[in-house]
């Protein structure tokens, strides 16, 4: 193919989706057997490969529009692909949200009494108090019972802090990129990076004092559920967006990106304050209110 | 950045490789539309079968045939394989047959991408079927999968389900993504979005609706899988959660869901019915508004399906009202279906019969809808026959209709190859026939108060159930009369024109040749 800024560069045959398909397969299979009794050593394969198909698939793409193989309108695809990519994760964490607004609004009133539900309570939970967060269940007994909730103005307060300064950071990492200061760009990503698994780290101290201090857990009823879930997912998406932050400081240290032609960054950069949004939602809506 | 060039062979102006890799590691739109068509007609065949043995063992009173657990599980099974294995993948089969040629593309945006999500598949769906193998039987709990029937009371095959939904999930965001971008993206010059065939529309705004919802249906199974195995309780009221809480977020995907089926479906008629009535569209821009109203209408309404589960009167009023609302962008669909026929120079070759049989029988579909939508009414119809016979007419005569005709409308551009018209004729007839015997009877038998999803009935529901399985059996050898055509047309057939059809028109019947060619346009056409 000529170097063709005019023509839609359209590949042909690659040989990384079959291989993410059979590690996708392998690590479920893997996790279920896992779920029930098995070695998690097949989940472990299955991660590898699908980290394998990654490296190549990603790479092979860096190769390619290193070598100027992409023009304007493929820039384009990849910017509507990130963006609805990251309204999809959005959705994802809605029901998250939505299941957390639920219980608070409904399910809790209700397992009390609210609404025309009075008589039920009366029978089933006579002592069960609606209360948010939700320390006692309609049915303690069944569950690990948290000693109280986890504050806001704590770890949870720093960690705002943290990750709003890395969407800072990586701001001014990227106006110093577009002003093809290399010095700045650089100190700029190093920075996000490192504030960004700093959070991952305060948040695993966080789950430490919450599991151990506060016995609170995933079967501390809804309130654990819907906390551990949402922080959970979220925890996960930072690792992820870190370590996509990290490649990306990696590339821009050997010299990828130029002040003009640099999606690959804005891409991450835009993941990275959609975990920032969230985080907002989540300090607001699972610690503060 | 524009520094070198590099040399990966030359890419242009050949054709496919051979043999099976051509197959695995294709990222042309042709071939991976082939195989999701493909994949979709066998998993017909499959969820068919399945509703056979449904059919077979309702076929008298009393149990015959199947224990009440592997009843149970054939239900289960025949509604997931038909809703996420056959009708959703022929959709995006046609999708991407289709949209690059409709908008001058040369290609889908992301071709690597586009592999992907089709190649899940098969994985998802081998790992969906093995679960009917395994101790304790494969999931039971209907396709619905409500809590705890599916949490607390589950087969341990029920992990597997779970995460052949994920796989699914992720291929279709994926094929979605795939199918925004290309028409936001890829379009000819001049080709304007009101411009596009109204196909491409409605896949546009599918294509929203499955990136909206097919990550809540992910979060729903996310959180069915947590209160199985890591003790949380979303959906355990003992620990302040809520079982009902599971039908919000299911429904909250599962409305939505319902216009992914059919919404494209909309596309495929809006264009088969204008070729062979040989005139415009009646009110091209309305039926692309009606179509935007039906998808934000469709995120308003999910809890119609949980008239009966004990929500506040308030609620119930809500969503019934706005339940009703939706048959106005219908009603203004099939009100331009119509009147693009009236007066119109009408021929009816197989794809017209399937395209008006799917406008007079989705319309069946439709008002049953209505009547189910009205709360009160509901009370007596809900989880009855009735239900069954109506999202079947929606579902077979409505999507899987326009499927068929849209096999029969476009297949001479893909393999050069006119069908046997008489044979296509036959199946249409035969099909229709079959259907009605199949499903009208399910409304009596529903209004009658005969429960959906048991084994066995009482005996006052004999005749009506014994005329349904044989319209049943009669439907289902149909579809293999189907793959009979289908095979004879690839085969070969009378050599098809490039125009194919006198009234036809779009850039795939003007300006390209049939069979199209592997590469659609690498120049963009010129749009008038």
């Amino acid at each position: 193919m000529s170097a063709a800024a005019d023509s839609y560069y359209v590949p042909h045959g690659t040989k990384w989706p079959i291989i993410g398909s059979i590690g996708l397969s392998t690590t479920v299979i893997g996790f279920a057997n896992y779920l029930h009794g098995s070695s998690f050593i097949m989940t472990g394969i299955g991660l590898a490969i699908v980290i394998f198909m990654m490296y190549g698939w990603f790479g092979q793409v860096v190769n390619e529009s290193m070598n100027g193989m992409y023009n304007a309108q493929v820039d384009m695809s990849f910017r509507w692909g990130m963006g609805w990519f990251i309204f999809s994760e959005v959705m994802f964490f809605a029901a998250f949200f939505g299941a957390l607004f639920y219980a608070r609004a409904f399910s809790i009133p209700w397992l009390d009494g609210a609404s025309n539900n009075a008589d039920t309570a009366k029978l089933l939970w006579p002592n069960f108090e609606a209360a948010w967060p939700l320390i006692q269940m309609p049915l303690t007994e069944k569950f690990d019972v948290a000693k109280h909730a986890m504050g806001a103005w704590g770890l949870p307060a720093i960690n705002t802090l943290v990750l709003l300064t890395s969407g800072v950071t990586v701001t001014w990492a990227h106006h110093a990129l577009k002003k093809n200061n290399r010095n700045h760009l650089v100190m700029g990503l190093a920075l996000t990076v490192a504030l960004g698994f700093l959070f991952v780290g305060l948040q695993a101290w966080e789950y430490s004092h919450a599991y151990n201090e506060l016995n609170l857990k995933m079967s501390s009823g809804i309130y654990g559920s819907t906390f551990y879930l949402l922080t959970g997912f979220h925890g996960f998406h930072v690792t992820m967006g870190a370590t996509m932050l990290l490649i990306i400081l990696i590339r821009s240290i050997k010299g990828h990106f130029t002040p003009e032609n640099h999606f690959a960054f804005e891409a991450v950069a835009w993941y990275w304050h959609f975990v920032d949004v969230v985080w907002l939602g989540l300090f607001i809506f699972v610690y503060w209110i | 950045m524009t520094t070198a060039t590099t040399h990966e062979g030359d890419h242009h102006d050949h054709g496919p490789a051979t043999g099976l890799m051509r197959w695995v590691t294709t990222t042309n739109h042709k071939d991976i539309g082939t195989l999701y068509l493909w994949l979709s007609f066998i998993m017909l065949l499959t969820g068919g079968a399945m509703a056979m043995v449904i059919r077979a063992e309702l076929f008298q009173p009393g149990l015959q045939l199947v224990e009440p657990q592997f009843f149970n599980s054939m239900t289960t099974m025949h509604g997931l394989i038909m809703v996420f294995g056959a009708i959703m993948p022929a959709f995006v089969g046609l999708a991407n047959w289709l949209i690059p040629m409709m908008i001058g593309a040369p290609d889908m945006a992301l071709p690597r991408m586009n592999n992907w999500s089709f190649w899940i598949l098969p994985f998802a769906f081998t790992m969906l079927a093995s679960t009917l193998f395994m101790e304790g039987g494969g999931p039971a709990f209907g396709w619905t999968f409500y809590a705890p029937l599916s949490t607390t009371f589950a087969p341990d095959s029920t992990d597997f389900f779970i995460f052949a939904v994920h796989m699914m999930g992720i291929s279709s965001v994926m094929g979605a993504i795939n199918v925004i971008a290309t028409i936001l993206n890829m379009r000819a010059p001049g080709m304007t979005l009101m411009k596009m065939p109204l196909f491409v529309w409605t896949w546009l705004i599918t294509a929203y609706l499955l990136i909206a919802v097919m990550p809540v249906l992910a979060g729903a199974v996310t959180m069915m899988l947590t209160d199985r195995h890591f003790g949380t309780s979303f959906f355990d009221a003992a620990g302040g959660g809520d079982p009902v809480m599971f039908q919000h977020v299911f429904w909250f995907f599962g409305h939505p869901e319902v216009y992914i089926m059919i919404l494209p479906a909309f596309g495929i008629i809006s264009a088969i019915i204008p070729t062979f009535a040989r005139k415009p569209l009646f009110g091209y821009s309305s039926m692309v508004y009606a179509s935007a109203s039906i998808a934000i209408l469709s995120f308003m309404v999910w809890a119609h399906h949980m008239f009966t589960v004990g929500m506040p009167v308030a609620g119930e009023l809500y969503f019934m009202y706005a339940t009703v609302m939706i048959s106005v962008p219908t009603g203004v669909k099939i009100f331009n279906w119509v009147t693009t026929m009236w007066r119109g120079s009408m021929t009816f070759e197989t794809p017209m019969l399937f395209a008006i049989g799917f406008v007079v029988m989705f319309t069946i579909g439709g008002f049953s809808g209505l009547m189910l939508g009205v709360a009160p009414v509901d009370t007596q119809y809900h989880d009855t026959y009735f239900v069954v016979a109506h999202f079947h007419y929606v579902l077979v005569t409505g999507a899987l209709y326009s499927i068929i005709a849209a096999f029969y409308y476009w297949v001479p551009k893909w393999t050069g190859h006119m069908y046997d018209e008489t044979l296509g004729k036959i199946h249409f007839w035969w099909s229709t026939i079959a259907v009605n015997v199949l499903f009208f009877p399910q409304h009596f038998l529903g209004l009658a108060g005969m429960p959906r999803r048991i084994p066995d009935y009482s005996v006052q529901f004999s005749e009506f159930n014994m005329i349904s399985s044989l319209g049943g059996f009669a439907f289902g050898l149909a579809q293999v009369f189907f793959l009979y055509i289908v095979i004879k047309t690839i085969k070969g057939g009378e050599k098809a024109t490039d125009i194919v059809w006198e009234g036809a028109t779009g850039l795939e019947f003007e300006q390209l040749a049939s069979p199209a060619p592997y590469h659609s346009f690498n120049t963009a056409p010129e749009i008038k």
